[in-house]
């Protein structure tokens, strides 16, 4: 992941994942934690490469929870839930964003450091 | 009387008290009974053989090897409360008997004749002129009544001075010298007599005409000698107020210890400041109160107790000590438990007690109220018994005694309370409006020596024990006793560290926060 400078773009490799969340009851559960936010310590973060990355990361994953099986990791940054974005954003606006109870499905966009290597790696043999 | 010989391997002998050995010599022209003494301080063993009276203090060295040979040791039984009483008659008597000294009296008077000399001497200087040669003396005006003026000023200021800082009555008579004072003393005699002879060989003799010269020279000595007042007050009042060691006061007896800072001193004065600190900080000596009762240190002991019967007892003893070793190892393991058990066994006890008394006392001082004032005028109509503090005293100590009573010997007080003294204790509260909390609060806690001793000028005899002369300086790492007849004070001195102090400026707009959560939250 690019190390963030203030003002400037960020570019990123992501990856789309499309969550189709779960009922249970009368809750919609997409079966992951996230930690982080603009709110929060980031220097607590065992995820990030930059420990000032105030971003989302995905904490914990349910074992054959729907992110799991959707292709989420442990450790993924979040970068948008369905246009929203997260790289700018409190804790609870971006927990707001993903329990929606309207919406039964969320597209991410996410990266994570093995997407970087690999795109490098296959441009690299180019 | 028991002759229990269960206990006869442990012998405890407190070898320091004058109090005890005499407690034993009572005891035993009295009674003719033996204690075995092993925990309880300063009750001693008393083993002798029967038939045979107990030898002086001075044949104790020849005990020590007689003890193993047929003698009998005798156990009492649990008369605590008598032993007690009796020790602390017995100390209190020995207090009194020591007549009182002279050699207290002697520096004081001493100095206070030395300075009421120099006080004269002023006086004498301008006196002796007038009374002698009068009429050969020059007319002296305005400026020696100038001088006289000040002269006096000189010499009230002198005086009240004096008064104030030298007229006390000494606290303490010290082994050796004050060194610092026999200085000061030296110098006002050696000034005084300086000047009094130069007076004699340049003014008496050649009968000096010039009075205002004898008077300046009166006035010099008045400055001289508020000068040595003066370095009297650094000397002997303010060098030693700055601190500079940190002493460490250790009680041999039970361990109670607390640490002074104090100033440049020598270590018989420094004995002196931290015996007045001793008996206002420390809790009285108590020398029943002991750390392992009787009954787990015996068991302990007995265990090796080896009796060799045999022709050769080379033989037996190494393999006998091996086992009684075992035995011990052994044994030893419960002792710990014993002792835990018995503690708090102990601690339940005094607490039950505590609570049985608080409750007949607070009910004891319901009994009484303090008669208002407009009730006195109208007694005719309800003509209640007015009583008088003592009185009312009395009428509410019957329903606590017991219970206080109970609680004293629990607690191994008894002995520094008579009822006389818990009467005059109670009449105090009442007539000072206090509470029963306020009342019990000199029975619970154990308070400091003073508030236990009557007003004695006898004084109190105790022994400063030194491996370097007691006029020395305190330095760092000294260590001197403090003896008295059955515990001692080990003094440490130990150096006050040096401070080295640095700033720091903090702006007052640079304290910023910021949060430090990190919250994980599933979706």
């Amino acid at each position: 992941m690019s190390s963030y400078i203030p003002g400037q773009p960020v570019s990123v490799v992501v990856q789309k994942i499309e969550i189709h969340k779960l009922r249970e009851g009368d809750r919609l559960i997409l079966g992951f934690s996230i930690g982080g936010g603009i709110d929060q310590d980031p220097s607590q973060n065992p995820y990030s490469e930059d420990k000032s990355d105030k971003g989302i990361y995905v904490t914990r994953i349910a074992p054959g929870g729907p992110a799991d099986v959707a292709g989420l990791r442990v450790g993924d940054k979040i970068m948008q839930v369905n246009g929203w974005d997260m790289t700018m954003i409190k804790h609870y606006q971006a927990l707001k964003k993903l329990t929606k109870p309207k919406e039964e499905v969320v597209r991410l966009l996410v990266t994570r450091k093995s997407l970087e290597q690999a795109v490098k790696g296959a441009m690299g043999l180019h | 009387m028991d002759n229990d010989s269960q206990y006869s391997g442990y012998s405890y002998k407190s070898s320091h008290s004058r109090s005890s050995r005499k407690h034993r010599d009572r005891r035993d022209r009295h009674r003719s009974k033996s204690r075995d003494g092993s925990s309880r301080g300063d009750k001693s063993v008393t083993i002798h053989t029967p038939g045979e009276p107990l030898l002086d203090g001075s044949a104790r060295e020849e005990r020590d090897d007689n003890w193993g040979e047929t003698t009998t040791v005798v156990t009492g039984t649990s008369e605590h409360s008598v032993s007690n009483e009796d020790l602390t008659r017995v100390s209190k008597d020995l207090e009194e008997t020591t007549p009182l000294q002279c050699k207290r009296f002697l520096g004081p008077v001493v100095a206070g004749f030395l300075s009421f000399f120099a006080l004269l001497t002023p006086l004498a200087f301008l006196v002796l002129p007038q009374v002698l040669w009068r009429d050969t003396l020059d007319p002296c005006g305005t400026p020696c009544e100038g001088l006289y003026v000040s002269l006096a000023f000189k010499l009230l200021v002198l005086l009240i001075s004096s008064w104030a800082l030298f007229l006390r009555p000494p606290r303490a008579t010290l082994p050796r010298f004050f060194v610092f004072r026999c200085l000061l003393m030296v110098l006002v005699f050696l000034f005084v007599a300086s000047y009094w002879l130069f007076y004699g060989v340049r003014v008496l003799e050649p009968r000096e005409r010039d009075y205002r010269g004898i008077v300046e020279y009166a006035a010099s000595l008045v400055d001289a000698l508020l000068f040595i007042q003066y370095l009297a007050l650094v000397l002997l009042e303010i060098r030693h107020l700055q601190p500079a060691f940190c002493v460490k006061v250790v009680r041999s007896s039970d361990g109670a210890s607390k640490f002074y800072n104090i100033g440049h001193l020598s270590i018989q004065r420094a004995a002196v400041w931290l015996l007045d600190r001793y008996y206002s900080d420390f809790p009285i000596y108590n020398p029943a109160s002991h750390n392992l009762p009787k009954s787990i240190l015996s068991k302990k002991m007995s265990g090796f107790k080896v009796y060799s019967i045999d022709e050769n007892p080379s033989n037996n003893t190494s393999g006998q000590s091996r086992a009684m070793i075992a035995a011990a190892a052994r044994r030893r393991d419960n002792s710990h438990n014993e002792f835990y058990y018995e503690e708090a066994e102990m601690e339940r006890r005094i607490r039950k007690r505590k609570a049985r008394l608080v409750v007949a006392v607070e009910e004891a001082f319901t009994h009484i109220r303090r008669l208002q004032e407009d009730e006195a005028a109208s007694s005719p109509k309800h003509p209640r018994e007015v009583m008088d503090p003592r009185e009312a005293a009395q009428a509410i100590f019957a329903p606590m005694a017991r219970a206080m009573q109970k609680y004293l010997r629990t607690t191994r007080q008894q002995a520094f309370h008579s009822m006389e003294s818990i009467l005059t204790h109670l009449q105090f509260c009442i007539t000072h409006n206090m509470t029963p909390k306020a009342f019990l609060e000199r029975y619970l806690t154990s308070g400091p020596t003073l508030q236990y001793q009557q007003q004695s000028d006898r004084g109190r005899q105790w022994t400063l024990v030194s491996e370097e002369p007691v006029t020395a300086a305190l330095r760092p790492g000294l260590v001197f006793a403090l003896r008295r007849l059955d515990f001692s004070l080990v003094v440490t001195v130990t150096p006050l560290p040096f401070l080295r102090l640095g700033e720091e400026f903090i702006d007052p707009k640079s304290h910023k926060f910021v949060m430090r959560l990190q919250s994980e939250t599933s979706v």
